[in-house]
């Protein structure tokens, strides 16, 4: 690890202005990402400003109806949460499909949303990669590609989101609070992670310097027609070669409302809001599910070594509205997919 | 006020029940600390990189990888680690379980493994079998003792369960 030195916040301003301040610094919390890449030198920041003091850790109503989640909420407790697990069981079935017990219990609610990518060309500072090092070249594209995007890659970059709680947060349709050193602003989740084109460096849309304060989401709506269904190489603590958070409202026996996003697949999690709106009216069934899915995946091309996750988002998209539609949900700890 | 510090900060970690003030560099880990400086060396450093679990802790109750937690930002927490559960003379039941279930084979893992299954159980979100399973991922044996680690945690759990079972008769 690289030497750097250490200021600990006692405010939100105080250490987005330390941040703002000093293009080497970066904010830290829960470190379960930030102090793993600092290990292989794929970070190398010349100051952590700490902000886990900060009084960012609560779990609020919101007049809404919603609720607004403290950057500082770690993963665990968010998703064990009693008012999550009812109104929300989507967003807590998708974090307890994530990382390990331990991981989740010092990751924060913040620190998700900026998780970068664990592509092994952005981890191997040997290898040139235009997201750890601009205009050096992406070793992935015509390398080992198997967890790599199948939507949304450019040119100079393949590489994959790794998170589950962002897909469900995609799907639920939250909002990021951010405060920066021109003050606060709030961004919906679609355009809060960005997809790769020439500037693959930028992972998001936030400034240096802004900091997420808080993630909230609107009114609960879905009920049990829910799922988050997840496949990778291992039955558990491994990342998503694709993941389908679904949710629906259903309006007597057809669907009324469908949101669909997919993990392991881009540069964010994949959304399709036109895709989605073809569902309204239409009765639930695997062969609608199949025509949703090959909207959702229009446009899909595959690397070569993960041409196969075109096939398995499709069967996985058909398989999650299929739970979703019945309100059998998946659960986490039984690996047998219905 | 916040202080901005580019060498050595004093930090106080209460360590198996023990206060000890260290002067920490910022970029040194729990893990380094417990092993390097307070010669508690039961937490391994096996990946390095909060992949497999052996450096596991209890951190304010909490597991976590103390491998990927900067000692100067755990200030004032508590710290237990397999010293502090129990020793040869007086082991906890979850150590008790691990002999008598046979569960390790080179025991490199097992530190982390036991602190791990300490904490699930104080979460209280594990009942069955495979909540376990999926609950203890975070932690690899490379011996292969999942089975007898399925067996030991399964007995804690059970015997920790019993008294409810029998009050709510």
């Amino acid at each position: 690890m690289n030497r750097f030195s250490y200021l600990r916040a006692s405010s939100v301003s105080e250490a987005v202005e330390a941040v703002a301040g000093d293009p080497a610094a970066r904010f830290i919390a829960g470190g379960t990402n930030l102090v793993d890449l600092m290990k292989y030198d794929v970070e190398r920041p010349g100051r952590l400003v700490d902000i886990t003091r900060l009084p960012l850790n609560g779990i609020e109503k919101t007049p809404g109806g919603g609720v607004k989640i403290g950057a500082l909420v770690p993963n665990s407790d968010l998703a064990y949460d009693d008012r999550i697990r009812r109104d929300y069981p989507l967003l807590s079935s998708a974090i307890l499909a994530g990382a390990s017990a331990q991981l989740r219990n010092a990751a924060t609610t913040g620190g998700n949303l900026l998780q970068r990518t664990r592509c092994y060309y952005f981890y191997d500072v040997g290898t040139p990669c235009n997201k750890r090092e601009p205009g050096s070249g992406c070793s992935a594209i015509g390398g080992e590609t198997r967890i790599h995007a199948i939507l949304g890659a450019s040119d100079s970059c393949i590489a994959t989101h790794p998170s589950d709680m962002c897909v469900a947060l995609s799907a639920l349709e939250a909002v990021v609070h951010v405060q920066g050193p021109r003050g606060d602003r709030t961004i919906p989740f679609a355009d809060f992670h960005r997809l790769p084109g020439d500037q693959p460096e930028k992972d998001n849309t936030l400034e240096h310097g802004e900091m997420v304060t808080a993630v909230e989401l609107p009114a609960p709506r879905f009920g049990r027609h829910h799922t988050y269904l997840k496949l990778r190489d291992r039955l558990s603590y491994a990342f998503a070669l694709v993941s389908v958070a679904a949710a629906i409202e259903l309006d007597g026996d057809n669907i009324g409302k469908a949101r669909v996003a997919l993990g392991g697949v881009a540069h964010k999690p994949w959304r399709d809001a036109d895709a989605e709106a073809s569902l309204k009216g239409v009765l639930p069934s695997s062969s609608a599910f199949a025509d949703f899915a090959d909207r959702l995946l229009s446009g899909a091309r595959g690397q070569g070594e993960n041409d196969f996750k075109i096939e398995l988002a499709r069967r996985a998209i058909v398989r999650a509205l299929g739970q979703a539609a019945s309100g059998t949900p998946q659960v986490q700890s039984v690996k047998q997919v219905n | 006020m916040a202080q901005a510090q580019a060498a050595a900060t004093s930090v106080t970690l209460t360590v198996n029940g023990e206060p000890k003030t260290l002067d920490v560099a910022p970029w040194e880990t729990l893990l380094d600390l417990l092993r390097e400086r307070l010669r508690l060396t039961g937490a391994k450093k096996g990946c390095d990189q909060g992949q497999c679990g052996a450096c596991t802790v209890l951190v304010d109750g909490r597991r976590v990888n103390s491998c990927l937690q900067l000692a100067v930002m755990r200030d004032g927490c508590e710290i237990t680690t397999i010293e502090g559960l129990g020793g040869p003379d007086e082991l906890h039941p979850m150590q008790a379980a691990f002999v008598k279930h046979d569960a390790f084979q080179c025991g490199y893992c097992t530190p982390g493994q036991i602190c791990s299954a300490v904490g699930m159980i104080r979460e209280g979100h594990a009942e069955t079998s495979d909540e376990i399973r999926e609950l203890m991922s975070g932690n690899l044996c490379r011996c292969g003792a999942y089975t007898n680690i399925l067996d030991a945690v399964e007995e804690v759990l059970a015997e920790r369960n019993a008294p409810k079972l029998e009050a709510a008769e």
